[in-house]
């Protein structure tokens, strides 16, 4: 009975389990396991033949030669290491079959000793064989953990790539939502520009009509009363004729009158005119450093005592209250001093129109601030007067609208008013009322502006 | 024959009564003045029918031409007065909303004395016929 083809078949076996574990090679495979149904095959048909030595000499030496050629084609460690256990029993075996075969007569002598040797290279081998699977084991455990570790990165790596993708798609879709939201935004701005267009070709057609309204009164009577004047010549030269000299002197006397009032009317019209062109006609004024308090002190009087002048009975509270801090801005004088005096007569106009109501106890008060903001100038100008009321607020900067009876005012003071503050000064002009009990007119001046 | 001019330019008053001054004269036409609808309404209520023409202006400060307008077609129906609507506002827009009130005409600023006085012939003739 002979252990080597068990053992080669189970070394086959082993070559062919580690080389799946660690260095997967599928010929080597194939061809291991073949091997191994032929060493099977062998040790079935060699059990009957005669001539036991022999036949294990034989083994021997193919598993020898398996041992070598094991050696030399697979550079693994575990593999050599078992090799290596398995090499001093074959060798003992080969050396005892050879004996046996060869000197017959002299293997009897060295019978004895054999058994020590087998025990020896046996042990050796399961030694080894215990030690070999003991790192193998540890060796496979490694490597699990490396594959773990591996796949932990792989998948790590694929989070990633999945994040990234989300990210990249994300910022795609803000991308274009922001594009989107820019192209609105440039629509509604092109929007408005073309509203402020349209506001303005409106407010020209309010000019317009307010021009033809304005003109067409003070015309109606420098044509008219013209006529009449004709017509009146004609008369004095017939009552002159028949010798009417009262009759003429009435007529002339009628004829002096109408000439006024064409005068009058004449002047009106070339004033509206005037007003309108400085409207529409940038002035020519340059900004320069100014001091503001002295300016709306100055015009504050101007306008006070210039109502004073045409009407005796004229009389109102003056509250000022002026903030040193203001200093000088640069402004254009002549243009704030128009938008001053607007606000002020219209305050004056105001509080005179509530003081012909006799309210009793109704005191007229105009109060004037100045104050210096952060970045800007404010001047505020109070008075307790009739107000304005809610439904003509929107019309009050427009062209031509007044609510002061013909001739006393154009209806260009606020409007121009507003163009110069907000235009020529980028700054504001703001109004808070309340209809029969105040308004206040607010203008806000930049500093610092060229 | 009685009329009432409706406007808020004072000089309308001395403006009438030259250029209808032989008519006053001669007792055919009688000029009554008020210069806003508000007074106008009073001095209405205050004359019962007196006067069967009025000439109002429509751009008034208070009550506008149209307002005073639609007041009197709603409130004098029997005779109704003739209503002539004279305005610095030549657009059609103003005459639209003037007719569609009930204006029986409407003229346009500066007044032209010769054309009014026919109109006045026209619709005081009209109503005195139909009147009969």
């Amino acid at each position: 009975m002979s252990f080597e083809p068990i053992l080669l078949f189970f070394l086959l076996r082993y070559l062919r389990r580690t080389l799946n574990d660690f260095s997967p090679h599928p010929k080597w495979q194939k061809q291991l396991l073949w091997a191994q149904y032929v060493v099977a095959a062998l040790f079935i048909l060699t059990i009957t033949l005669p001539r036991e030595n022999l036949i294990i000499l034989i083994w021997d030496i193919i598993l020898l030669a398996f041992i070598v050629a094991s050696f030399r084609i697979f550079n693994l460690a575990h593999v050599r290491q078992v090799l290596y256990a398995i090499l001093p029993m074959v060798m003992v075996s080969f050396l005892v079959s050879l004996s046996q075969v060869i000197w017959a007569d002299y293997y009897l002598t060295i019978e004895d000793y054999s058994d020590y040797f087998y025990t020896a290279a046996f042990t050796w081998m399961i030694a080894l064989l215990i030690l070999s699977n003991k790192q193998k084991k540890a060796l496979l455990k490694d490597r699990q953990h490396q594959e773990e570790e591996a796949a932990r990165i792989r998948m790590d790596a694929e989070l990633k790539a999945k994040l990234e993708a989300l990210v990249q798609e994300r910022t795609l879709e803000l991308t274009q939502q922001k594009e989107e939201l820019q192209e609105a935004l440039s629509a509604l701005k092109q929007t408005q520009s073309q509203l402020i267009q349209k506001e303005k070709m409106a407010s020209l057609g309010e000019l317009t009509a307010g021009i033809a309204h304005e003109i067409q009164n003070p015309l109606n009577f420098v044509n008219n009363f013209s006529e009449v004047n004709e017509e009146l010549i004609l008369e004095m030269v017939k009552e002159l004729l028949s010798g009417k000299t009262k009759e003429v002197m009435n007529v002339i006397e009628d004829i002096k009158a109408n000439n006024l009032k064409i005068h009058h009317h004449g002047k009106r019209a070339d004033a509206i005119v005037k007003n309108m062109l400085q409207h529409s006609r940038a002035s020519a004024g340059k900004k320069e450093l100014a001091d503001l308090n002295a300016l709306v002190d100055e015009y504050l009087r101007l306008s006070y005592h210039g109502l004073r002048a045409k009407d005796k009975a004229f009389n109102v509270a003056l509250i000022t209250n002026f903030d040193p801090g203001v200093g000088r801005i640069n402004i254009i004088q002549q243009d704030i001093g128009r938008v001053l005096l607007n606000i002020f007569n219209n305050a004056f106009y105001a509080v005179n129109e509530k003081k012909k109501r006799q309210i009793i106890g109704y005191e007229p008060t105009v109060s004037v601030c100045t104050k210096r903001l952060t970045d800007k100038v404010e001047i505020r100008v109070k008075d307790n007067g009739v107000g304005v009321p809610e439904n003509v607020m929107g019309k009050i900067f427009q062209p031509f609208y007044t609510t002061k009876p013909t001739g006393e005012g154009t209806g260009l003071g606020l409007s121009l008013s507003y163009d110069i503050v907000t235009k020529k000064h980028s700054g504001e002009l703001i109004v808070e009322t309340r209809e029969g009990e105040f308004a206040e007119f607010i203008i806000h001046l930049p500093v610092g502006v060229n | 024959m009685k009329i009432l001019v409706v406007d808020d330019e004072k000089d309308m008053e001395l403006l009438f009564e030259q250029r209808f001054r032989k008519e006053i004269k001669e007792g055919i036409v009688e000029f009554a003045f008020a210069f806003s609808g508000e007074e106008a309404l009073y001095y209405l209520d205050q004359h019962d029918q007196e006067a069967v023409l009025i000439l109002s202006d429509i751009n008034m400060p208070g009550m506008s031409g149209l307002e005073l307008l639609k007041l009197i077609k709603q409130k004098f129906q029997s005779p109704p007065p003739v209503v002539i609507m004279i305005t610095a506002y030549a657009d059609a827009e103003s005459y639209n909303s003037a007719m569609n009130l009930g204006a029986d005409d409407f003229i346009t600023k500066p007044i032209d004395f010769s054309l009014l006085k026919e109109k006045l012939k026209i619709k005081v003739n009209g109503q005195n016929i139909s009147s009969r």
